[in-house]
């Protein structure tokens, strides 16, 4: 009887699992990486939903930028699951093809494409065929320069689409990048710690601009500054050491003793 | 200034030729050479002024060769941020194929008088030709091979390179290595390519004889036509989104790759069209010079372009042609008056335009300063307006 129950319960877990995968739209499981012996990521585990806002914070060295790396198929891990939309595994996958899924990614150091104006820029990262001879024979339609137009006025960019890139402020490339992400429609965004170097009211502004995106796709955020988490508004997973910490809202994760001891106590 | 990209937005060709002033300078002059030289060279009396003697023809076609060369390293390297220290194998083999077709139009005219073995076999006690010399003696044959193997080569080469990631630095000594591999094996009397001689003593081409003024002229001709397609070619991909995505690739490559793009895959396409515009200059050359010989294949060579390119101005095209005249042309004269200052000459160059020329010699013409010319204007106009304000506001 004993034996019985126990198989009942695991099959309930095991369904319990699987409906919760089934709920996903990013799922990192079990995920551990080691760099030279030093283990970046540590059995890390956590999962976004679909729609959702989530913020990620964590000291330095922490691992986020890691964790990012793995899910858009540029670090491959020791062990764990990664699966988008509880069903496609990321960990076999290579950086175009996870991009072209529809997982988009800003980079912590703000990188866009210099030498091009800020339209070319969103034009580039604008969906659509990506082959070279589409490429090579690519004219630009009318239905792409209003989906940029659109853009660039999301972006608060409008009166710079014929600016070089390279001539934009710190913050000015930081919404370009989320600019192109959303060129890009993906149905994820990355966004690797969006308002380092702005100022106040570009960082207002920028937690504006998640909020409104994250309504459209499901976005993960990493950052390090607490007053721009607190206007994000959503749920907060802690890392520390390569793996999840605590996880909640804010006001609940400050209170938690250990997170206060790695991270925010210093 | 007009936009012409505007006013021709259904031929979208010839907006993007209007609006590239040093290529419309590089195509006028291309073609009003390729009809002046050779008329003034077969028309006119050798007595008059204006008369352009054959040996000139003959360097200046030389010179455009290198101008072929050149661009082609351009567009790989200016755009695309591959910097090619091995581009001259790409220029050789194009020689090579268009000599080996040379060589059997020479017939049962060598020294040895045999009517299909060129001299350095029958000189080896070979019997017959081998496999690869066959189809060599058809034109056509010669012409696409000097594309082909070129261009087969480079997508070989770049498949592996590129999809193992392979860049900067490493990249550019590993395409040293491959020309100096090619610089060994040819030098091999058993490889079947006339070894440390090369391929030379050419008689004709098509029939008429490399000697004649006509056939150097037609040559000449030739040399302006493809240096002037292969321009409009490089334009056209450089314009177009495809080649958006290089300058990406230069700026951001990884940022390309997390939008979607197989940045391999763009890198493959322009190094491989880049390696047949550097056959098609090898090709143009031989009969010019009338040798071909592993020194082609010599590393420092392929350096030498590059320093072409830096000089005339990267990443524009016509500033790649520029700077191989430029340098070639100063060559020419070194090593006639002081042979023994050339290199140190070159590498004076070398250094000057790195310090003081960052955009070549091109980016120093005001006219030509590309990307800046739409600010200088709108600089201008702004301190106009200022200074009218201001008087406005006195008055
Ligand atoms: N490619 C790599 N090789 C070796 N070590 C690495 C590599 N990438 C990351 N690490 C190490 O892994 C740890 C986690 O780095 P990561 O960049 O993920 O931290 P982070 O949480 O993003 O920190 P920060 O807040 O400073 O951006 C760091 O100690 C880092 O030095
Ligand atoms: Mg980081």
């Amino acid at each position: 009887m004993n034996d019985a129950m126990t198989v009942e319960m695991n099959a309930s877990d095991e369904e319990q699992v699987k409906s919760a995968r089934s709920e996903t739209i990013l799922y990192v499981d079990g995920v551990s990486v080691t760099f030279d012996g030093f283990r970046a990521l540590n059995n890390l585990s956590f999962y976004v939903e679909p729609g959702e806002l989530r913020a990620i914070i964590g000291p330095n060295g922490a691992g986020k930028t890691t964790m990012m790396d793995i899910i858009t198929g540029k670090t491959r891990p020791d062990t764990g699951d990664v699966l988008f939309k509880s069903e496609i595994d990321l960990t076999k996958m290579d950086e175009a093809e996870i991009a072209n899924l529809g997982i988009g990614r800003k980079f912590q150091k703000p990188t866009v494409f210099e030498s091009h104006t800020v339209f070319d820029n969103l034009l580039l990262a604008a969906s659509g065929g990506r082959g070279v001879f589409q490429a090579l024979f690519h004219r630009l339609s009318d239905a792409e320069k209003i989906k940029i137009e659109k853009t660039l006025v999301t972006i608060m960019l409008e009166d710079k689409r014929d600016e070089m890139a390279a001539n934009l402020s710190h913050g000015q490339k930081q919404w370009l990048e989320i600019g192109m992400l959303l060129m890009q429609e993906p149905e994820l965004l990355l966004v690797d710690e969006p308002v380092a170097g702005m100022t106040d009211s570009e960082t207002e502004e920028t937690a504006k601009l998640l909020r409104s995106i994250s309504k459209e796709y499901s976005v993960v955020v990493v950052e390090h500054d607490m007053e721009f988490v607190r206007d994000l508004d959503c749920k907060v997973t802690v890392l520390h050491e390569g793996s999840v910490l605590a996880e909640g809202r804010l006001d609940h994760v400050q209170k938690d003793p250990r997170v206060i001891e790695v991270y925010l106590g210093r | 200034m007009t936009d012409y990209r505007q006013k021709y937005q259904m031929t979208p060709v010839v907006g993007w030729l209007l609006n590239d002033r040093g290529g419309m300078i590089l195509l006028g002059i291309l073609i009003a050479a390729s009809i002046l030289v050779p008329a003034s060279n077969l028309l006119l009396p050798e007595s008059s002024a204006f008369h352009v003697p054959t040996w000139m023809i003959s360097l200046l076609g030389k010179y455009l060769c290198y101008a072929l060369l050149a661009l082609s390293v351009d567009l790989i390297w200016g755009f695309c941020g591959i910097l090619s220290l091995g581009h001259g194998a790409f220029f050789a083999l194009g020689g090579y194929a268009m000599g080996m077709y040379l060589m059997r139009q020479i017939g049962d005219r060598g020294v040895y008088g045999d009517p299909v073995l060129p001299d350095f076999m029958v000189f080896l006690n070979w019997q017959e030709l081998p496999w690869y010399w066959y189809g060599f003696d058809m034109f056509w044959f010669a012409i696409v091979m000097a594309m082909f193997v070129p261009g087969l080569l480079a997508f070989v080469f770049g498949f592996l390179a590129f999809r193992s990631r392979v860049t900067g630095v490493y990249l550019s000594i590993i395409t040293q290595a491959m020309t100096y591999a090619l610089l060994l094996a040819f030098f091999r009397n058993d490889m079947g390519f006339g070894g440390n001689n090369g391929l030379t003593d050419f008689k004709d081409l098509l029939g008429y004889s490399l000697q004649s003024d006509g056939t150097r002229a037609g040559l000449f001709v030739a040399s302006c036509v493809f240096l002037g397609i292969c321009y409009v070619v490089a334009r056209g991909i450089t314009q177009s989104r495809l080649g958006k995505v290089l300058i990406a690739i230069r700026d951001a490559e990884s940022r390309v790759r997390f939008t979607g793009y197989r940045v391999e895959y763009y890198k493959l396409f322009v190094f491989t069209v880049s390696a047949v515009m550097a056959g098609i200059a090898g090709a143009l050359y031989v009969p010019q010079v009338g040798i071909i010989n592993p020194g082609e294949f010599a590393p420092a060579l392929s350096i030498e372009i590059v320093i072409w390119v830096a000089v005339g101005g990267r990443g524009t095209l016509y500033g790649a042609v520029l700077g191989a005249f430029i340098v070639n042309y100063a060559k020419t004269f070194f090593t006639g008056a002081m042979p023994d200052f050339w290199l140190f000459f070159l590498g004076g160059l070398f250094i000057a335009v790195t310090l003081f020329l960052p955009k070549g010699v091109i980016g120093a013409i005001p006219a030509f300063g590309a990307a800046d010319r739409q600010s200088i204007i709108t600089t201008w106009r702004k301190r106009l307006a200022e200074r009218r304000a201001n008087e406005g506001g006195k008055a």
